[in-house]
């Protein structure tokens, strides 16, 4: 892709990437912040990868789990595919490190949600 | 009857700022959280993506660490909550009626605080025509389902509306294995915030029609499909432009209405413009000794803010808990939404406590180049250029420790949008 949005504020301006010769330039960012933004945007895109995993004997059935830094877009959805398989058994503290290093990226799978055990009653 | 200093009505974002604030404030502790689902937290429990906290906490964090912050400081506080409870009533003269699975119990409050949020506009809000199938979801509810009882609601979705919360459920839909089709705008612009249509849409190539209708909904069991048109200006479908989408699950993201049902059983005086209560600057609504903050007041995109507004509600319940007489309501100078600009909230002043004051306002369209200005008795107090707004985002001003020095109180405040096109004017 050679055109985004930068996200940094409402105004939301369109920024294209050409590339003359060995130069790169970045055309229609309105501001420095936006410039940056477009630089990591064009260079290698990254998100944080947010969904929920099973936990067993838990208050709740479901684990809310971030990365706990963004990973590179391109691996959203095999992050995903490691993630559905995964399982944890409470309690869980925010923070419990449920997959390390995932998919090499440096960043780990974190649990962002307190969840106590069941209690038997 | 059970009386506390302070009851405060939902146990979310608002509701746990509010109490926690109020708490810090007040000398003797009474304070109570009513909460009607298990957990304390709100909506953000099923919130779990990114984007919380930025403002607020300096950091970026989910819906559920946003809300486990202050569910752990209320846990320390000796803070009373009761989960799993529903108010059933609230009486002007602070009285509230509980149930859960005790029974029925009255409470007294000297001071209340509503929180109890906002809920989501649905389908019979929009009128599309057609049949009743399963299938058929607001976006919250999809994102309850998905993200804390853990089902899959379906296979092909398409969204009717570009809120945040039909936005954050595109991306949410497309990680779990289920194909959006589209998301269907009938405005001419997405009232989403533009990190959500970047990061949700764009990123996964999921295509926002804008000006576009859904015209109706197929299928007798389960949903099989929309059709779609394009609309005109005045959103009348234009000919021949329908287009069926295979589906079988349409979400609706469509507004959202503070829940004022319990506010209007108090005797609270409600803003056509906002869906919720009148208020003044220490967020009091016109019933005597009731406060009102976060979604339940008028709804926010940011919960940082919602946490700053209901300390400020939380602070001024507990100066009401303490010194009631100095909340008389003959003080009270009114905040009016002028040309462009949709609503302001607070929308009176109370000249008793005179702190600087954050009004949060939004404007009805979008506009650029334009100017708001605040004008009192006729002189300018305040105008600040913008380059782009949309009725998408809530925009802020403080009325600073120098304007308020300068406002005649015997006249209206009014903010309105003016064209950018005066030159060389100095004002305040």
């Amino acid at each position: 892709m050679d055109k985004i949005t930068c996200i940094l504020c409402p105004k939301g301006c369109s920024i294209e990437k050409k590339e003359e010769g060995n130069e790169i330039k970045y055309i229609g960012y309105g501001c420095s912040r936006g410039l940056e933004y477009a630089k990591d945007e064009f260079t290698q895109p990254k998100r944080i990868l947010t969904t929920t995993i099973h936990v067993k004997d838990g208050e709740i059935e479901f684990l809310p789990v971030r990365t706990d830094k963004p990973i590179p877009k391109r691996l959203l959805f095999d992050a995903m595919a490691i993630l559905r398989k995964i399982e944890v058994t409470a309690p869980v503290k925010v923070g419990f490190v449920v997959v390390k290093n995932i998919l090499d990226t440096g960043a780990d799978v974190i649990a962002t949600r307190k969840v106590n055990r069941k209690s038997s009653f | 009857m059970h009386e506390y200093s302070l009851i405060v009505i939902g146990g979310g974002p608002a509701g746990l700022a509010a109490a926690l604030k109020s708490f810090e404030n007040l000398d003797d502790k009474r304070v109570l959280i009513i909460e009607r689902d298990k957990f304390l937290g709100g909506i953000l429990n099923q919130c779990i993506h990114p984007g919380f906290g930025l403002h607020y906490f300096k950091k970026e964090l989910t819906g559920p660490e946003y809300a486990q912050r202050f569910i752990e400081l209320v846990e320390k506080s000796g803070i009373e909550y009761l989960t799993d409870t529903h108010v059933i009533d609230i009486n002007p003269g602070r009285e509230v009626t509980i149930v859960n699975k005790h029974g029925l119990k009255k409470l007294k409050a000297k001071a209340i605080v509503l929180a109890m949020g906002a809920r989501e506009r649905t389908r019979g809000a929009v009128q599309i025509p057609g049949t009743r199938p399963a299938g058929i979801f607001t976006a919250g509810q999809a994102q309850r389902f998905i993200n804390i009882e853990g089902y899959k609601i379906g296979k092909k979705a398409v969204i009717v509306g570009s809120g945040d919360i039909g936005l954050i459920m595109a991306r949410r839909l497309t990680l779990e294995g289920i194909e959006v089709k589209a998301v269907v705008e009938i405005m001419p612009y997405s009232t989403g915030l533009r990190r959500n249509i970047v990061q949700c849409l764009e990123d996964f190539g999921i295509p926002l029609l804008l000006s576009h209708k859904v015209v109706k909904i197929h299928g007798k069991e389960r949903v099989e499909g929309v059709t779609i048109s394009a609309v005109d200006k005045d959103f009348k479908e234009i000919p021949a432009t329908e287009r069926f989408i295979e589906c079988d699950t349409v979400l609706f993201s469509v507004g959202l209405i503070p829940e004022n049902e319990l506010s209007k059983k108090a005797g609270v005086l409600l803003d056509m413009a906002t869906g919720g209560p009148v208020v003044d600057n220490t967020f009091s609504t016109t019933a005597r000794g009731i406060f009102a903050c976060g979604n339940v007041l008028h709804v926010h995109d940011l919960v940082d803010n919602v946490t700053l507004e209901a300390e400020t509600a939380g602070k001024y319940a507990a100066l009401f808990c303490k010194t009631p007489e100095l909340f008389q309501k003959d003080q009270l100078t009114n905040i009016i939404a002028s040309s462009g600009i949709k609503y302001v909230v607070p929308q009176r002043l109370n000249k008793n406590f005179l702190e600087p004051t954050i009004l949060r306002y939004r404007v009805d369209n979008v506009y650029h180049n334009k100017v708001v200005t605040l004008i009192n008795s006729g002189r300018k107090l305040l105008r600040i250029k913008k380059q782009h707004l949309t009725p998408g985002e809530m925009e802020s001003l403080t009325l600073s420790e120098k304007i308020l020095s300068q406002i005649d109180f015997s006249q209206d405040i009014i903010l309105k949008l003016e064209d950018n096109s005066l030159k060389g004017e100095i004002y305040g």
